[in-house]
C-alpha cells in the first residue's frame, strides 16, 4: 500500500465513522413556539435513529402562508382544529391515515369522530386546551370567572391587562359576552362587539405573547391567555388564579398532521404513532401544560398537573366552553375588518 | 490615426467590459432579490384575493381601493379607510419624531467626534458602532428590561427616591420611540460625522473673526456645510422607521398598530394579500418621494459649494 492509499483509505475510514454516527434519517417539525418537549423529541430520536429538527411559528396563518409558498423542507406541521379543513381543502396534508395505526387505540373516543377531521384519516391530537382568565390574586380579589375581568375591566385592573393577539379568540369571548353565537354576520350584535373592544381595548396594557414571564413577576394584573400558559405562570407564584369566563370560552385542539411533500414521510408516522403511546403523550402535556387526548397518559403526568384548576373544567363552567370552528369567508373578512377596526 | 490612440480606445472599451462584469454580480442580486420580488408585489396587488390568503390571478382593482377606502362594514356607506390612514399617519409622525430626535442628539454627538484630534477620533466612531454587534431583536428585548416596571431604571430611581411608584413607560408611546431613537440613533451619527469631518474649521474660526456669534456661526456655517450629511443621516433614520416592526411590536406591546404590522396583518390573519401589496407599494412609494427629496436637496447643497 502506498501512502497515498493509506491516506485515502484513511480519509474514507474517517467518513464512514462520521456517516455511522450520524441518525439514520432526518425529521423536520414545524410547530407552535414554546410548544414541543425537548425531552420526547430526545426519546424519538434515540429510539428511531433520527435527527429531528423542530422550528417556531407564532400563528396559524404564518405556518400556511409558509408552507403554501413551497420550499420548506418540514415533514409534519401542527395547525388548530379550525385550520384543517382549510389545510385538507388546498392539499397541502398527506392522508396518512392514523387510525390505522398501532397506538391509535389509545385516542380518547371524544377526539376521534371530530368535525375538522372525521375518523381521523389526517391527524393525531397534539394538545388542546382554551383560553380563560388568568389573575394575580394579589392585586384582585373579586369574581374572576367572566370576561368582564378584560372587557370591561375593573378600575383595580385597568391598565395591568394582557390580551392574547389571537383575533378569533378575542372575538369569540366578545361575541359570546354580548349574547352572540360563534360566527354569526348579525350587523347590530357585530357592531356592538367592534365598539365593547374599542372601549376596552385602552385600559389594556399590551396584546402579547410574554404572559408565562410577566404574569408572574407582576407586570399583568389579568390575562386573556391559554390555560396551559397560565398554569406555568401559576407554578412560577402561587398568587396567580385561573377563571372560566362563564359567557363562554374557546376551546382549541392542535393536531399534528404529516405534509404532502414531506421528505421524510416513514419516519413522520413514526413520529405520529409515536406520540399516539401515553408515556410520550405526557411528555408532551408535562412541558407545555395543555391536556393532550390519550387515554392512560394521566397515569404519567407530573403530580403538579393532576387536579390542576386550569386542567380540570369544573361541572358549572363545562357548558360554557365550545370549539373554536371555522367560519366561512364572508364572515371572517368581516371579522378582520373588525379587528383592523379595533387595532388602529 | 496612430495605432496609440488605437489601444487606448481597445484598453478602454476593455476597462468598460470589465466593469461591467466586475457589477454583474451585484447587478444580478439586485434584480433577482430586490426587483424581481417588487414586480411579483406589483402584480398581486391587482389580482383578487384568495379565501384563505394568497391570490387568485383575476384582475381586480380591490387591493388598491382598499388602501384609501373602504365600504362600512355594518352599512356598505362608502368612506375613506380612516383605520389603515389612522396607522400610516402614526407611523409617518414616529418616523418624523424618531428623525427629529436622533438629529437633535447626534449633531452635538457628532460634533464632538469630528473636533477630537485626529488619532482618537476612530476610536469614537468605533465606540458609536458597537450597539450594531448585537442583533436588533436582542438589543429590543434587552430594552424591556431596562425600563419594565421592575426593570433597571425603574428600581434606580425608586433607590434613589426620584419616584415611589414605578413610571408605567413600557409599552407606552414613549417606550416605542424610546426605542426607535436609540436603536437609530448611529444611522444619524455616522454620516453627520463623515460630512463634519470635512468641514474646514478654518471658516468657522473666519466667522468669528467676522464678529458672528455662536449661533450665527451654527446657523450660516456649520449647518450649511454639513447639509448633506444632516440629509443623508435624515433618510436613513426615516426609512427605516417607516417600516418598523420589530421594535413597534415589542415594546409597543403589540397594541399600537403601525404600517409594518398593518402589513403583515394582511398577509396573515386579514387574509387580504392584494391590499398587503398595495399597502407595501404605496409605503415604497412614500420612501422614493423622500429620496427624490434627498437627491435634489443634495445636489444643490453640492452645488452651492462645489
Amino acid at each position: 500500500m502506498t501512502w497515498k492509499m493509506k491516506a485515502a483509505a484513511a480519509a474514507l475510514a474517517i467518513l464512514g465513522s462520521v456517516g455511522t454516527a450520524a441518525a439514520e434519517g432526518a425529521l423536520n417539525i414545524y410547530n407552535w413556539g414554546d410548544y414541543t418537549s425537548p425531552e420526547m423529541i430526545k426519546k424519538f430520536e434515540q429510539k428511531y435513529d433520527v435527527k429531528v429538527t423542530v422550528t417556531d411559528y407564532d400563528s396559524n396563518d404564518t405556518a400556511l402562508a409558509k408552507i403554501r409558498a413551497g420550499g420548506h423542507g418540514f415533514d409534519i406541521v401542527v395547525p388548530s382544529a379550525n385550520y384543517i379543513p382549510i389545510w385538507i381543502k388546498e392539499g397541502l396534508l398527506l392522508e396518512s391515515r392514523p387510525d390505522q395505526m398501532e397506538n391509535f387505540k389509545n385516542v380518547d373516543e371524544r377526539w376521534v369522530n371530530v368535525p375538522w377531521d372525521p375518523g381521523r384519516h389526517y391527524s393525531v391530537p397534539w394538545q388542546w386546551g382554551f383560553s380563560g382568565i388568568g389573575i394575580n390574586k394579589k392585586m384582585y380579589s373579586g369574581d374572576i370567572n367572566t370576561a368582564a375581568i378584560f372587557l370591561d375591566p375593573p378600575k383595580e385592573l385597568v391598565g395591568k391587562i394582557n390580551v392574547e393577539p389571537e383575533m378569533n379568540d378575542v372575538l369569540f369571548a366578545a361575541i359570546k359576552y354580548l349574547g352572540g353565537e360563534w360566527c354569526t354576520d348579525d350587523k347590530v350584535l357585530l357592531k356592538k362587539v367592534r365598539d365593547k373592544l374599542i372601549e376596552a381595548k385602552p385600559k389594556w396594557l399590551a396584546m402579547d405573547y410574554s404572559v408565562t414571564e410577566k404574569l408572574p413577576s407582576g407586570d399583568y394584573a389579568a390575562v386573556y391567555y391559554w390555560n396551559g400558559a397560565i398554569m406555568r405562570a401559576r407554578l412560577k407564584n402561587p398568587d396567580v388564579a385561573f377563571g372560566y369566563p362563564k359567557e363562554g370560552y374557546p376551546i382549541f385542539m392542535d393536531s399534528a398532521t404529516i405534509l404532502k411533500d414531506a421528505k421524510n414521510v416513514e419516519n413522520a408516522k413514526k413520529f405520529l404513532n409515536f406520540i399516539m403511546e401515553p408515556e410520550n403523550a405526557a411528555l408532551i402535556s408535562a412541558f407545555a401544560k395543555y391536556a393532550n387526548g390519550i387515554k392512560g397518559s394521566a397515569a404519567f403526568l407530573p403530580p403538579e398537573m393532576k387536579d390542576a384548576p386550569e386542567l380540570v373544567i369544573p361541572a358549572q363552567y363545562e357548558k360554557a366552553g365550545e370549539f373554536l370552528k371555522a367560519c366561512s369567508p364572508e364572515v371572517s373578512q368581516l371579522y378582520a375588518r373588525i379587528w383592523t377596526d379595533v387595532n388602529k | 490615426m496612430g495605432s496609440a490612440a488605437d489601444a487606448a480606445r481597445r484598453a478602454e472599451s476593455e476597462t468598460t467590459r470589465r466593469r461591467w462584469l466586475l457589477s454583474a454580480p451585484a447587478l444580478v442580486i439586485i434584480f433577482v432579490a430586490a426587483i424581481g420580488p417588487l414586480f411579483v408585489m406589483l402584480a398581486y396587488s391587482f389580482m383578487t384575493k384568495g379565501d384563505y390568503g394568497d391570490v387568485k390571478p383575476i384582475f381586480s382593482l380591490d387591493g388598491w381601493f382598499s388602501v384609501l377606502l373602504q365600504r362600512d362594514i355594518f352599512d356598505d356607506t362608502l368612506s375613506l379607510a380612516d383605520a389603515n390612514l389612522i396607522i400610516m399617519w402614526r407611523s409617518l409622525s414616529l418616523s418624523a419624531i424618531t428623525t427629529a430626535a436622533t438629529l437633535i442628539l447626534g449633531f452635538p454627538t457628532a460634533y464632538f467626534i469630528a473636533t477630537r484630534p485626529r488619532e482618537t477620533r476612530e476610536m469614537w466612531v468605533f465606540l458609536v458602532t458597537i450597539p450594531f454587534w448585537t442583533n436588533l431583536l436582542i438589543r429590543t428585548f434587552a430594552m424591556q428590561q431596562v425600563i419594565r416596571n421592575e426593570g433597571i431604571l425603574n428600581s434606580l430611581l425608586m433607590w434613589l427616591r426620584v419616584i415611589n411608584e414605578p413610571l408605567p413607560i413600557m409599552y407606552t408611546d414613549w417606550a416605542v420611540l424610546f426605542g426607535m431613537v436609540y436603536v437609530y440613533l448611529p444611522l444619524m451619527v455616522l454620516p453627520l460625522y463623515a460630512s463634519m469631518e470635512k468641514l474646514d474649521f478654518r471658516l468657522v474660526e473666519a466667522g468669528y473673526d467676522l464678529y458672528a456669534g455662536r449661533l450665527a456661526v451654527l446657523r450660516r456655517v456649520i449647518i450649511p456645510l454639513v447639509k448633506p450629511g444632516i440629509v443623508a443621516g435624515s433618510i436613513l433614520v426615516f426609512i427605516p422607521s417607516l417600516g418598523a416592526y420589530v421594535i413597534p411590536r415589542v415594546l409597543g406591546g403589540g397594541k399600537t398598530m403601525m404600517l409594518g404590522n398593518l402589513i403583515e396583518l394582511q398577509f396573515g390573519a386579514g387574509r387580504n394579500w392584494p391590499l398587503g401589496a398595495a399597502m407595501s407599494i404605496t409605503l415604497m412609494a412614500v420612501v422614493m418621494i423622500a429620496l427624490l427629496f434627498y437627491v435634489r436637496n443634495a445636489a444643490r447643497a453640492g452645488g452651492g459649494h462645489g
